[in-house]
């Protein structure tokens, strides 16, 4: 039976909430399938508002991918705003998804993709408006699987008892390993009811249930164990990779919205996984190994993209982007091909290499040259030592000497506060550097208005990373850390006019520690902070630590355990972590060893150029290593006009 | 360079979109369709595009206008068939011509806006209107960025009637039965009056409060004809100058010399 629009409904309301475009639907390459066609429908949702969400590469190539399948439809939904939340729950209107507007409560899945733990909130407010039970276990045949995904999946404990299952790693396979199962479940007339379907998504292994796992603690408040409450249920679930990105060449139709969002552009995932070995980085971590698209793959994607489109830009996206064994020859042939086209190409996430200033060259022929980013992430050369991010004092100045007397006017580099065995006077040689950065960018351009500006966060360990047994530095520290390094930059009466200098405060670092590194327990202070109003916790503006830490101070101690011990505390090497149970293929000893190679500030190589260093994963995921080069060129496109 | 003229609709659901969303929308269009637009200089050249007077976000409109600058001529017809297609339903170019006068903002000084009031009868409307067109002035008040700005809603107004908008069949569906329909033309002025201001001003001079938001639609705008109280067709001039003079070579450059029509937006800083 068809269900129906709840637009109209919906349509009245909208003249009286902010930018009411992002709840219409319709962009161009958007699917609404008829309901009755088929048998399994798919709700997906990015936790955030349209703006931020419409743009997230995951959504995108899991609506396209399931979409082409025959009998398989998926539509989109996103948070929404508290103005039209109120109107919603006065009127009755339930959450809906943007393509048919179809109420979100009929799918028989509701897929979440989590980069952020700032997201958990809004997942229980979607929750309630589509009137699905906050609980796993107040949940029938009736509601959709709620099932997570997206990198902060690697441990999803704290929302344990909100989602029915999780799935770790790569989804273009796993979505269509899991619709075969629900196919099935339900051709067969549901037998056995909601458990019999989470039992057989977990048998496979790699889709965890959290409710089919029992968590036992020590008397102290660590995990004793985590073990499966049901036999057929593994003791590990593990994580899914994607292998030859060619094959999986998406999006095609990226979808174009008419509401403005965070980026206007085509994106390109050019490689997958980063081995750079970034100890504080849990995306390189848990996307391992590095599988690369070829660039006639690359140059495949982006012509038909971009007439599927229109946009005017084109973004290289991955981990580390100039890392890909042909990006040279990318990035030229493509500048070839668009170069009369007014197309402009961006390359996210570089490294701090001279040879990246030939490339950003490359990539602004025509265009002007304002700024260029780098990320040395620690001050001194210690500390860089300490997160293996290998880059000397030398190479920095060598390539910003490059980029300044290339024309760029402004380098903005980013660094973090708190790091492991961090001390002032690491964070206090930020200052020096960006002190020496100006000098030089004087020097070899000649100018005086050339700037730097110094971005800093505060370091959140994550799991599944070497990190992930280190004490979190408290917001307080951090915060008289970046007070002391913003004077000694605004001391500076010769170069301190030059540095720019953008921080953020450490109270939300410690709501996202505790949220990263939480378990089960951590769910009644989310529940609590929903029910007191919060949400959009990634927004300045909703987030409030202090609702945050009075709802922690209620709930936690209940269990012998506070905000602290969640983040300042260090783990020892035979505590069991929340998230142990999921493997992301790293072998746990590997992590510890490289967690004590940090203490000793001892440096870890890239297997891509050195020899295999044992971090577990490709054995154990029985995955390899794709690279190039391919020895091809991008010729030039033939004009048809 | 040729100039072409583009009447669009803002229809449907896709009446919430803002104007800022539909110049992206329509600049994308653009490259879609493989326009050979003129870019203005400098390091980000932006097509030259010059929007005239957007209706508000969440009203409908049959009567948008813009003016575009090609490098090389193309067919007015065809041209709007193809960006139509690139552009998604309810954003509709409905009519092309080639700019042959000056000055098309210039003759954008009046709208024509229907304003469907669901709920609200049709004497009560009536008694509504008559007591605005009354009043010498109404008061209005509405929220901009720099606070709340009080301003006169009445001087604008040129014509403002009520006609029942009920349908056939409204008798079974009880609640859906009344509708007035409310014909207003409204004169271009600087503040602006918007058909929400005439409707602050309905309920400040006679209590008229709709039980849901009017569905509002520009049907027309174009140069005033102050005895008719009627607005004449924007491009007619231009399409009267095509006929008597089709296009050849030598007509194509002569079009070039006027000045691209006065929008409310700037066509990118060069």
């Amino acid at each position: 039976m068809p269900v129906e629009s709840v637009f109209p409904r919906l349509e009245a309301l909208l003249p009286h909430v902010q930018k009411p475009i992002q709840y219409v639907g319709g962009e161009l390459n958007s699917t609404v399938k008829p309901w009755d066609s088929c048998d399994v429908r798919w709700a997906l949702m990015y936790p955030d508002a349209y703006e931020v969400g419409l743009p997230n590469q995951g959504v995108m190539i899991l609506y396209e991918v399931l979409n082409e399948r025959e009998g398989v439809l998926a539509e989109r939904t996103y948070s929404v705003w508290p103005d039209l939340e109120a109107l919603m729950r006065e009127h009755r209107v339930p959450q809906f998804t943007v393509d048919a507007h179809r109420p979100v409560g009929a799918f028989d899945v509701l897929g979440v993709s989590f980069s952020t733990e700032l997201g958990y909130t809004n997942l229980l407010t979607t929750l309630d408006l589509a009137g699905i039970p906050m609980e796993t276990a107040d949940r029938t045949e009736e509601h959709p699987v709620v099932l997570a995904g997206g990198h902060a999946a690697f441990n999803p404990e704290p929302i344990a008892d909100f989602i029915d299952c999780a799935v770790i790693g790569d989804g273009e396979q796993a979505v269509l390993e899991i619709t075969g199962i629900i196919r099935a479940w339900k051709a067969e007339g549901r037998p056995g009811g909601r458990d019999e379907l989470l039992f057989r998504l977990a048998k496979t292994g790699s889709v965890y249930v959290p409710k089919f796992y029992d968590v036992e603690y020590l008397p102290d408040g660590r995990i004793s164990r985590v073990v499966p409450n049901r036999s057929g249920v593994p003791w590990r679930v593990a994580k899914h990779t994607v292998m030859d990105l060619d094959e999986w060449p998406y999006p095609k139709q990226p979808l174009v919205p008419l509401a403005e969002t965070v980026h206007e552009r085509m994106s390109v995932e050019i490689f997958r996984g980063c081995t750079r070995g970034c100890r504080f980085c849990q995306a390189g971590m848990i996307t391992r190994p590095v599988r690369e698209r070829s660039i006639t793959g690359i140059g495949d994607m982006v012509e038909k993209g971009l007439k599927a489109t229109g946009f005017e830009e084109v973004g290289l996206l991955s981990l580390s982007s100039a890392d890909h064994s042909e990006i040279g020859d990318v990035a030229k042939g493509l500048a070839d091909r668009y170069e009369e086209d007014k197309i402009g190409l961006s390359l996210p996430s570089t490294r701090v290499d001279a040879f990246n200033i030939d490339l950003a060259n490359e990539l602004t022929r025509n265009g002007r040259r304002s700024g260029l980013t780098f990320a040395p992430e620690g001050g001194s050369e210690r500390i860089r030592k300490v997160i293996n991010k290998m880059v000397s004092e030398e190479d920095l100045i060598r390539t910003v000497a490059t980029a300044y007397g290339n024309g760029w006017r402004q380098v903005k580099l980013y660094f973090m506060c708190g790091l492991p065995t961090e001390t002032d006077e690491d964070v206090l040689q930020i200052a020096d550097m960006a002190t020496k950065v100006i000098a030089k960018g004087r020097e070899v351009s000649g100018k005086n208005d050339i700037r730097c500006t110094v971005s800093i966060g505060g370091f959140v360990p994550k799991p599944h990373t070497p990190f992930q047994w280190a004490p979190q530095l408290s917001s307080e520290d951090t915060d008289a850390r970046l007070e002391k390094l913003r004077e000694r930059i605004r001391g500076d009466k010769k170069y301190g006019r030059s540095i720019g200098f953008r921080y953020h405060d450490g109270k939300p670092g410690i709501v996202e520690g505790l949220l990263s590194r939480g378990d089960r327990r951590v769910g009644a202070v989310i529940r609590a902070v929903y029910e007191d109003g919060g949400r959009f916790d990634g927004w300045r503006e909703h987030f409030s630590y202090d609702r945050w830490m009075s709802c922690a101070e209620k709930t936690l101690p209940g269990f012998g355990v506070d905000v602290d011990w969640y983040t300042t505390r260090e783990r020892a090497y035979e505590e069991v972590l929340p998230w142990d149970h999921l493997d992301s293929g790293l072998d746990k000893d590997w992590l510890w060893e490289d967690w004590q190679d940090a203490l000793d500030e001892t440096e870890v190589e890239d297997c891509r150029w050195t020899p295999c260093f044992d971090c577990g994963v490709c054995p154990q995921m029985d995955t390899h290593i794709q690279i190039g080069p391919t020895g091809k060129k991008l010729l030039p496109l033939t004009v048809v006009k | 360079m040729q100039r072409i003229r583009l009447r669009y609709t803002k229809r449907g659901r896709l009446r919430f979109t803002s104007h800022r969303d539909f110049q992206r929308a329509f600049e994308r269009a653009l490259r879609r369709s493989e326009v050979p637009m003129a870019y203005s200089a400098g390091f980000t050249p932006h097509p030259k595009v010059s929007y005239a007077n957007a209706a508000p976000t969440g009203t409908g409109s049959e009567a948008e206008f813009l003016e575009i600058a090609l490098t090389e001529p193309r067919d007015p017809a065809s041209l709007r068939e193809s960006l139509d297609a690139s552009m998604p339903d309810g954003l509709d170019i409905v009519e092309a011509v080639e700019a042959r006068t000056s000055g098309l903002a210039d003759r954008l000084t009046a709208s024509v806006w229907e304003l469907r009031l669901d709920g609200v009868g049709l004497p009560e409307a009536r008694q509504a209107v008559a007591a605005f067109l009354a009043a010498e002035t109404v008061e209005v008040e509405r929220r901009t960025k720099n606070g709340l700005r009080t301003f006169d809603a009445r001087a604008a107004v040129v014509r403002l009637e009520a006609l029942d908008g009920a349908f056939e069949g409204a008798a079974d569906r009880p609640g859906l039965g009344a509708c007035a329909i409310l014909r207003l033309v409204v004169r271009h002025s600087t503040p602006a009056v918007r058909p929400d201001d005439v409707l602050s001003g309905l309920r400040a001079t006679a209590d008229l409060a709709p039980p849901v938001p009017a569905a509002v639609t520009r049907l027309a705008q174009g140069l005033l004809n102050e005895e008719t109280g009627t607005v004449t067709d924007p491009l007619a001039p231009d399409r009267e100058a095509v006929t008597a003079a089709p296009p050849t070579a030598a007509g194509l450059t002569a079009a070039t010399g006027g000045s691209p029509a006065r929008g409310g937006v700037p066509e990118g800083s060069a």
